[in-house]
């Protein structure tokens, strides 16, 4: 039964939308990035988003969690508005993103203080997380006593502190140097084998979207709508044997295809 | 460390440099008989005065009222312009509306309004301490407006997404976030009520004070007590500064970083 169990989790047979947009409409002053735009971003999946400068890969992520809001269309997670949804959101810098006036632990449990959790549940569940994670950091230091990777990695924890349905994240690694984006990435994937939620990454390096993705959502540049939303069947765990996997740069030079095609059409 | 060879001096020591190279300078302008005696009393001769003043108790008075003075108008103007600073900064419009005007009086000398305040609250404590409440509020209100409006947008966004209130937010981030800006609208607030506040007891029927010291001592030509007073009032500014760096270090300890 258990073996089943994990091998149902391994492969979705079919996906269920989790995340489903309908009809969004949002422009910035007279451009207009989203026109009618439908997506479904499917449960307990790994979806990356990728596309050509200013097609609104960041704001759709934006949107969807309800940091900016929309002109039109409807936006729903399980089927919810998302004001009534546990979501994590990562942002880029997080330097500006986490509070430079509390220590790297109070960050982390400062969304459960948001909602109301009691001392001693708090204190548990932010250690529990720590366990999660197989790093050596002092959490009683502030953020700025911390190295850039560390930071993100307080942001992330922060994030998946209140075991949220979605985590989004918005180009998380891309202030990073190499060394600390490889092992980032390799972070965030063990959390994702470890959870299954659902999860949508933004990125700016395509190796990246679709290494780390169950799917990969191409957008077109705006007003945007889908160029191409591949699978990546790739096994998990991934390595990095995993990018000289024949499947994985075949999909990965379609998916360039795409974008190419994308950006010539302007 | 060649230059810590070719200068003995340890490092903790240098500021106490320029101001022997001062005492020394002043030494010798009075041995060159470059400045008349009478306007310029030795370095000793400032000092016995600086302390007779505080031995007999009347320098001390008058540095005391002074400080009072100042306090008291920097602790109204940061209840006055606090409060005022975060509304306005949370409504960037009513700023935008308001701008002007404040920007305008910010730039208007604050002694230009001795004479109004003097109409309006006599010739008290109340005139002196009001004057330089208004220019201490102005600035202070300025400095936390902008702290305010100027938080970073991601924080707020960080907040906002965990699902946190709007006064959750207002009193947990923004008002954290104006912290630094606001410390430079108090320090820049509490320097200029001292100057104001000396420069009213000078000309504004004052009895008592470190202006009022300065301004009778001149009159009646008594030099060196003069400059104490004078000296009494730098050190006094440079105090209030030093104690507001302190708390800025304490209460914003991620200021700059």
């Amino acid at each position: 039964m258990a073996r089943l169990a994990v091998a149902l989790k391994e492969v979705p047979v079919v996906d269920v939308p989790h995340v489903t947009v309908r009809g969004l409409r949002k422009s910035f002053g007279s451009v207009t990035i989203y026109d009618g735009f439908n997506v479904d971003i499917p449960r307990g999946r790994f979806v990356s988003i990728f596309g050509p400068n200013g097609c609104g890969k960041s704001t759709l992520i934006n949107l969807i969690a309800g940091l900016i809001p929309v002109d039109g269309g409807e936006i729903r997670i399980g089927g919810k508005p998302v004001r009534d949804v546990r979501i994590g959101y990562v942002f880029q810098n997080y330097r500006e993103a986490l509070f430079p006036w509390l220590r790297a632990i109070d960050n982390i449990e400062y969304p459960l203080r948001v909602a109301k959790v009691p001392k001693a549940e708090r204190d548990a569940r932010v250690a529990r997380l720590v366990a999660k994670f197989d790093v050596k950091i002092d959490l009683k230091r502030y953020p700025y006593e911390m190295s850039g990777g560390q930071q993100q990695l307080v942001s992330i924890m922060r994030a998946l502190i209140v075991e949220p349905e979605v985590l989004f994240l918005d180009e998380p690694f891309s202030a990073l140097d190499y060394e600390m984006t490889l092992f980032m990435r390799d972070q965030l994937q063990h959390i994702f084998n470890e959870t299954r939620m659902t999860m949508v990454l933004v990125s700016h390096d395509l190796e990246e979207a679709v290494y780390m993705a169950d799917k990969v959502l191409l957008l077109s540049r705006a007003p945007t709508t889908i160029a191409d939303y591949p699978e990546i069947p790739c096994p998990r765990p991934r390595n990095p044997e995993t990018l000289v996997d024949p499947v994985f740069t075949q999909l990965r030079g379609h998916c360039l295809d795409v974008f190419q095609r994308e950006v010539r059409k302007s | 460390m060649r230059s810590a060879a070719s200068f003995p001096i340890r490092d903790s020591l240098l500021p106490v440099v320029g101001v022997v190279v001062l005492v020394l300078l002043w030494y010798a302008a009075i041995a060159a008989k470059l400045v008349d005696p009478v306007l310029l009393p030795s370095p000793w001769e400032t000092m016995k005065a600086m302390w007779t003043g505080v031995a007999d108790g009347t320098l001390l008075h008058d540095f005391l009222r002074t400080v009072e003075r100042t306090i008291l108008a920097t602790l109204i103007a940061m209840v006055l312009a606090i409060p005022l600073g975060i509304v306005l900064g949370s409504w960037p419009r009513l700023y935008l509306a308001l701008e002007f005007v404040i920007d305008f009086f910010r730039s208007t000398p604050a002694s230009a309004m001795f004479p109004l305040f003097l109409v309006v609250f006599g010739v008290g404590d109340e005139t002196k301490i009001l004057v330089a409440t208004f220019g201490a509020a102005l600035v202070i209100l300025f400095n936390v407006a902008y702290g305010v409006m100027n938080a970073r947008k991601n924080r707020l966004l960080a907040a906002k997404v965990m699902g946190a209130s709007r006064a959750r937010i207002l009193f947990e981030v923004t008002l954290l976030e104006s912290l630094p800006q606001t410390f430079v609208g108090l320090r820049n607030g509490v320097s200029l009520a001292l100057v104001i506040v000396v420069v009213a007891e000078m000309f504004i029927g004052s009895a008592d004070g470190l202006g009022h010291r300065v301004f009778e001592a001149q009159q009646l030509l008594q030099m060196p007590d003069m400059y104490a007073a004078i000296f009494a009032a730098g050190a006094l500014g440079y105090c209030l500064n030093l104690l507001f760096q302190v708390a800025e270090r304490r209460l914003v300890h991620w200021s700059g970083k």
